[in-house]
């Protein structure tokens, strides 16, 4: 039996421990990723979204550790797996899509070197077998003359196609998940759309569940199918793309999707959230919002926790926007 | 690639040139020029006979130009003392010193990098901070002391290794090797370890901050989200992007170990290049110290540009650039 | 131990900040402390030592090489020995640590004050007289130290007077590129242009502007200088090429005693070593520490 829901993370609580304090930078994050979906998990920086995808594959390093919550992997965990273990799943089972293809792939390295280490550092192949195999994967996101590419260097390449093969890489062994921590940030917005365009069909074609990473709606608007927003370490609000686009619960998610340009009318002034993200050192015990809801009650001194307002559709809120937007 | 080879030889000519033009002034402003090729026991008769013969009261740009002739010939004049060709005697003591260099270079990056290895690993245990704390002393404290001290502990106090002079030679193409025999290697070992102190030190230094620096890169988080094994990722990864810095610098330094060698050769008694001129200087053998000065100068200058040639071979980043350039 | 720094950055000035900073390592404090009883035994040097080197008539060969404690023949106690020259190895220790001091900081100071002239000078003109100076700079640093201060020393002769010049000419450029750098990122700042715009002198944008925001690396590069001027000076005066073997410098008494290291009279060389080696580490301490206060990458 093939299962349906790839990735499950219930109450994931990633901490760092510094010599300034505690840094909750992942507090209690739940979600589940189903075969051939997409996640969008959206925030701004500093809201722990990266953290929550370096925790699922387990690269969180001293000063920080996963204190409570568990992962689930096709059924099994790899919360805190020792390292030898965690090996074997990453780039294997899961892998990592970073933000800047111009540092992730080593310079001094030629291109075959480094993808055909992904697969021989998983399974014994010869070197034939893999350059076929790279050569595919090459083809498979979209660059045309994959020899020419294979035998060069990455500063040769342009910031589009060194993520391409950066994608190429981490679908060499074909994994179960695929974590992409603002893959298109660092793009132009054509070469965003292009690659947007290879990703989505890969999903759907192998089957793979992808987690999409991003403080950017408007990439997450034509990809993904459900859409967990993040805010100082929490998810605030969870649901089906559409649902939450069009019709935000939370105040914050509403005041995010409004300052997005394009959503005001010409000429008219753009909105904004006031104020600034919080530290994610001295969180307070109140809603992390809260000094910058415009819709806080008295409610809000304390932090909310997990409500179901619709079927899949999860806030943290005391005071939600119920009923059609304003 | 050629132009680029033409334009840093051009380059290195042009300095070469420079030097000679100092050095020469120098002692012609400085001293006088006749003492450069008479020595000092000459009576005024002979002075006023030598001037006349080698030209001394033509005007200084021609004077040069005869200088320069000679020197291109070969000839930089005779010593007093040896009474021989200056050159042919630096030249036969440069094998003693080139021997010291290389070995001590070997040394300091065999025992160097894989310590600055470790202390970048592994940056807060002890040991880790006692080779940093040790790697200070290896380039603060004075050259000729590290030497004496090495003599007193390891000849005075414990007897172990000679504490002057050159070990049994053999001639390998016509030249006299002491490293090939154990009796040679006996009497290297102390003053290779002397000349390799100082850069050792700084390898140990380079290689752990670029250790450092390079585990902090994208690239290595990366190899590891791909499951690459940790000493894949230190030996492939790491390695080859830090060791282009510390080859150059290496290379580059490898120049001035000769010019340290005259404080070693002297220390230790070592027969080499450096321990006739600090002699000559002495014994006020001009000829001779500013044949010394010239040949090492060019030395370190032809060693400077081998090893601008080499990091753009090696460098994939800036072969290619060379190449569009 | 952070959160005082955080509250009481506030209300301190960087200098205080700085002197605050630098005490907390016992290392540097360590090194600092030494340093300063080095330099005042130095300077008081001529009023307590028992004999004074430069009086020839005050040395007796035939106390040559006593050993550490022995009598002479007055019936003084010659504290760490005699050199080979009957010389008390005491006396010769302070008087080679007056010598190598002065050396050290005088070279030291007008190298320092050159280099800056002339890298501020280049940073603030910028174009052909950067260029050149520049290159004058690259060329010597290409050089190592010892074969110029060799170069020089053989072309100016022996003598106080020539080392000092030796090692000016040798340490200048040092300054001159660190400052150049730091002077180069200060000039595009805006405070620059604001004083250009006042039409203030050129002179005095140079020094009463650029010049304080330029010290922090200088005065660390200053001080382990210093440190290095005393290591060649010693150097050289061990090679012979230095000072003169009349005038006691820590390097030539070394020198002297280098060749009774084999038979079992070691005073003669280790003591002065040990002089040497101890004013070195004590100003290099110093100076590390400094560099890690004053660095302000490190300061959060």
């Amino acid at each position: 039996m093939i299962n349906q829901t790839i990735l499950e993370v219930n109450n994931l609580k990633t901490h760092f421990f510094t010599k300034q304090g505690v840094v909750k930078a992942v507090d209690g994050v739940s979600f589940s990723v189903d075969r051939g979906k997409v996640m969008g998990l959206v925030g701004e920086s500093g809201s722990g979204k990266s953290i929550t995808g370096f925790s699922i594959i387990g690269l969180i390093d001293p000063p920080g550790k996963i204190v409570d919550g568990e992962i689930l992997l096709n059924g099994k965990s790899i919360t805190n797996l020792p390292e030898e273990q965690m090996k074997q799943y990453r780039g294997r089972k899961v892998a990592m899509i970073f933000q800047d293809p111009m540092m992730t792939l080593n310079p001094v390295l030629r291109i075959d070197t480094q993808m055909i280490e992904a697969l021989t550092t998983h399974e014994k192949v010869n070197r034939e077998t893999a350059l076929n195999r790279c050569r595919q994967a090459l083809v498979n996101v979209g660059i045309s003359s994959p020899d020419e590419r294979l035998k060069a260097y990455p500063h040769q390449f342009s910031g589009g196609m060194r993520q391409r093969v950066a994608i190429a890489t981490a679908l060499l062994n074909d994994p179960d998940l695929i974590i992409a921590d603002e893959p298109t940030t660092a793009l132009d917005v054509t070469i965003q759309g292009q690659i947007l365009y290879e990703v989505q069909k890969l999903c759907k074609k192998s089957g793979m569940a992808l987690v999409w990473i991003t403080h950017d709606l408007t990439v997450i608007a034509g990809l993904a199918d459900t859409i967990s927003v993040m805010y100082a370490g929490r998810i605030v609000e969870q649901g089906k793309l559409d649902q939450v686009l069009d019709t935000p619960v939370h105040p914050y998610t509403k005041g995010l999707i409004s300052s997005v340009p394009g959503h005001n009318k010409r000429g008219g002034r753009l909105d904004q959230i006031p104020g600034m993200a919080p530290s994610l050192l001295n969180l307070p015990d109140s809603c992390a919002f809260r000094p910058r809801c415009p819709r806080v009650t008295d409610k809000c001194l304390k932090a909310p926790g997990e409500t179901t307002v619709e079927t899949a559709r999860k806030i943290r809120c005391f005071n939600p926007i119920m009923g059609d937007a304003q | 690639m050629s132009v680029y080879l033409i334009r840093r030889l051009l380059q290195a000519s042009m300095v070469v040139f420079f030097m000679s033009a100092i050095v020469f002034s120098g002692i012609y402003i400085i001293g006088d020029p006749v003492d450069l090729l008479v020595s000092n026991e000459a009576s005024p008769e002979e002075l006023a006979r030598a001037t006349k013969a080698l030209g001394l009261n033509k005007p200084f740009h021609e004077q040069y130009f005869v200088f320069l002739k000679n020197a291109l010939r070969g000839d930089l004049g005779r010593s007093f003392v040896f009474g021989v060709s200056a050159v042919t005697l630096i030249i036969e003591r440069m094998p003693a010193t080139l021997e010291l260099a290389v070995v001590g270079m070997i040394m300091a990056l065999v025992i160097g990098i894989p310590l600055g290895m470790y202390a970048g690993l592994k940056p807060h245990k002890l040991s880790s901070r006692g080779i940093m704390a040790g790697s200070i002393f290896g380039f603060s404290l004075p050259h000729f002391w590290q030497g004496m001290m090495m003599i007193l502990i390891f000849s005075v106090m414990l007897g172990w290794l000679p504490s002057s002079g050159r070990g049994d030679t053999v001639t390998v193409f016509g030249i006299q090797w002491s490293f090939l025999t154990w009796d040679g290697l006996r009497h290297i070992l102390l003053p290779a370890l002397n000349m390799a102190l100082f850069k050792m030190s700084l390898i140990i230094r380079l290689t752990r901050a670029g250790v450092r620096e390079a585990m902090l890169q994208d690239y290595v988080k990366f190899a590891r989200a791909k499951g690459v094994s940790g000493m894949r990722i230190i030996w492939v990864h790491v390695f080859k992007n830090i060791l282009i810095p510390i080859i150059t610098v290496s290379g580059l330094e490898f120049g001035h170990m000769v010019a340290f060698a005259v404080v070693t050769e002297t220390v230790f008694s070592w027969p080499g290049m450096g321990r006739l001129i600090i002699q000559s200087i002495e014994m006020l053998d001009r000829p001779v110290v500013v044949a010394y000065l010239m040949i090492t100068v060019l030395f370190i200058i032809i060693v400077n540009l081998v090893v601008d040639v080499l990091y753009s071979i090696v460098d994939p980043r800036v072969r290619l650039q060379n190449l569009k350039g | 131990m952070n959160k005082k720094t955080a509250i009481t950055e506030r209300d301190q000035t960087p200098l205080r900040l700085i002197i605050s900073e630098f005490l907390d390592n016992r290392l540097a404090v360590a090194g600092l402390v030494v340093f300063l009883i080095i330099v005042l035994t130095a300077v008081l040097g001529p009023y307590f030592t028992p004999q004074n080197p430069y009086d020839l008539a005050q040395m007796d060969i035939m106390d040559g090489k006593l050993p550490p404690g022995a009598q002479s023949l007055d019936g003084d106690i010659y504290l760490l020995g005699t050199d080979e020259q009957g010389r008390d190895m005491f006396s010769a220790i302070i008087y080679g640590l007056r010598l190598s001091l002065f050396v050290g900081i005088v070279a030291g100071s007008l190298a320092v004050a050159i280099g800056v002239m002339m890298g501020l000078v280049a940073a603030y003109f910028g174009g052909k007289v950067d260029t050149i100076i520049m290159r004058l700079v690259d060329l010597q640093l290409s050089f190592p130290t010892i074969l110029v201060a060799l170069m020089l020393l053989a072309i100016l002769g022996k003598g106080v007077d020539k080392v000092v010049m030796a090692l000016i000419i040798v340490q200048w450029a040092y300054y001159a590129r660190t400052i150049r750098s730091t002077a180069m990122v200060e000039r595009s700042k805006e405070y620059i242009e604001a004083a250009h715009c006042l039409a203030l002198g050129r002179r005095r944008i140079i020094f009463s502007h650029m010049l304080p925001n330029c010290l922090p690396p200088v005065i660390v590069v200053a001080t382990v200088n210093i440190a290095r001027a005393i290591a060649i000076e010693a150097t050289l005066s061990f090679l012979g090429v230095g000072v003169p073997q009349t005038e006691p410098s820590l390097g030539s008494l070394i020198k002297g005693g280098f060749d009774f290291l084999l038979s079992g009279k070691y005073w003669i060389s280790v003591y002065p070593g040990i002089a040497l080696v101890v004013t070195i580490v004590a100003i290099n301490l110093v100076g590390d520490h400094l560099r890690d206060v004053l660095n302000p990458r490190l300061r959060r």
